[in-house]
């Protein structure tokens, strides 16, 4: 079995390559200086590695590789463009493949805050203008990061059906295919505010979903980690038994919708973990008791993992990745028991995805 | 008319490699509309350029005859026949 992961950082793309996930290849930087916020593989047909890049000089784009890396294709033409006054992409933060029964169908989050839909694998997308006439996107602010759609769900079965989470904002879902858009932030705290529990204004910073339980989210937020076991419609505590419920990323294992993993990050104002001790939590009881994972992990850890830095590929026992500001990879052969560095010295780690290849 | 318009090294891939292209811009000519004119041959040097409202990018230069543009009329500088455009961008970041 080989793996590989994608390692979008802020100067640029690395790709790690193994075939146990202990010891591992790597190659790059691809894109160098660019951003690389968001990095996705389509394995709907074959392997195709989409990267959203950004220049701080030259703009963003979507550059796309059918072949692992070895050639990148990039359109002349902005592949994604606002077509309204007043806007002009800055950055895509999330680009995700519809499930394997929409062949072509990519979603891109962007900032501003915007959802874009591709239907040819990414070459070009069409603004969804559902989202971006929402009365309440006025009142949509920039979080630290900026202001932007920064994850996309689609439902495993309806193609209608889409929740984005975006900062700040919060949760919003569609389910007439992206014309109309509800908030779906009951229960989900935005202790920033004089009311603490406004309709919407929320920073949740991921939501994850497990395709065989659609009605199910689960969330990181800024400070607050939650589960929804109706859709969206209300969100629960789950941050019992977390040493801190700040954090930016939330994972949920490929084959086991009950099981979950979480970076916790001490405080919004202190945006380290827990004494400095890098773990990563999980819960094999949707979020009612977790544990920390610590084996071969360090300590005197004093930096973070972002909101799109971590994630798991799709092996019989999978394995887990995440990446942090200060350009580390740890990976984890057996659902996070043991850890192994995949890389060190990389620049920050912005987004982290994994593939097994095709035998 | 005729200007000139100079491309970095590092823009020289979306131009096929060229430094100097000449391109051919109805008068009364302004920056912006030779841009839009070189954005026809060269979307993917456009695009670097600017964004998709032809805003400047804000660490592309763009000196006519010398002097940067913002300091002149922006977008709207009016360019005279035989104008030199030059492109510099400030690579600026840690």
């Amino acid at each position: 079995m080989t793996v590989v992961v994608a390692i979008g950082t802020r100067k640029g793309l690395w790709l790690a390559r193994s075939e146990d996930r202990v010891t591992w290849e790597v190659d790059g930087p691809h894109h160098p200086m660019q951003e690389v916020y968001a990095v996705a593989f389509d394995t709907r047909a074959g392997v195709r590695l989409l990267a959203g890049v950004a220049s701080p000089h030259f703009g963003p784009g979507v550059s796309i590789s059918d072949d692992l890396g070895a050639t990148w294709e990039e359109s002349a033409s902005p592949p994604i463009a606002f077509p309204v006054e007043g806007a002009a992409l800055e950055r895509v933060w999330q680009l995700q493949p519809a499930p394997a029964s929409q062949p072509g169908v990519v979603w891109a989050g962007t900032q501003p805050s915007a959802l874009f839909k591709s239907a040819d694998g990414g070459r070009s997308f069409e603004f969804v203008e559902g989202l971006w006439n929402h009365p309440h996107r006025p009142e949509w602010d920039a979080g630290f990061g900026g202001q932007a759609v920064h994850t996309i769900v689609p439902d495993p079965v309806d193609p209608d059906r889409v929740l984005v989470a975006m900062s700040t904002g919060g949760v919003y879902r569609t389910a007439d295919g992206g014309k109309s858009w509800e908030a779906r932030n009951k229960g989900i705290k935005a202790y920033f505010f004089p009311d603490p529990w406004p309709e919407f204004g929320q920073c949740v910073h991921k939501v994850a979903q497990h395709p065989s339980s659609p009605t199910r989210f689960y969330a990181q937020n800024h400070h607050g980690v939650y589960r929804s076991d109706d859709g969206g419609d209300t969100w629960q505590s789950i941050a019992d038994g977390l040493p801190t419920d700040f954090g930016f990323a939330m994972v949920v294992h490929p084959h086991d919708p009950d099981t979950i993993f979480t970076f916790p990050i001490e405080a919004d104002g202190r945006r380290f973990p827990p004494e400095g001790r890098c773990r990563v939590y999980r819960s094999r009881d949707a979020g009612e008791s977790w544990e920390p994972l610590s084996a071969g992990l360090p300590d005197n850890f004093w930096t973070a993992v972002m909101r799109d830095a971590m994630c798991t590929d799709t092996a019989e026992i999978p394995g887990v990745y995440f990446g942090s500001r200060s350009g580390e990879v740890y990976a984890s052969p057996d659902e996070g028991e043991t850890w192994h560095q995949v890389a060190a010295h990389l620049p920050d780690v912005m987004s982290v995805r994994a593939a097994v290849l095709p035998t | 008319m005729k200007v000139t318009v100079l491309i970095p090294g590092v823009l020289r891939t979306a131009t096929d490699g060229a430094a100097h292209l000449d391109v051919d811009v109805d008068e009364p000519a302004t920056l912006a509309a030779a841009l839009d004119v070189l954005a026809d041959t060269y979307p993917g040097l456009d695009r670097r350029l600017r964004d998709e409202r032809a805003g400047l990018r804000r660490y592309v230069n763009f000196y006519v005859n010398g002097e940067e543009c913002r300091r002149l009329s922006g977008p709207a500088t009016p360019l005279a026949e035989g104008a030199e455009i030059q492109i510099l961008p400030s690579v600026a970041g840690g």
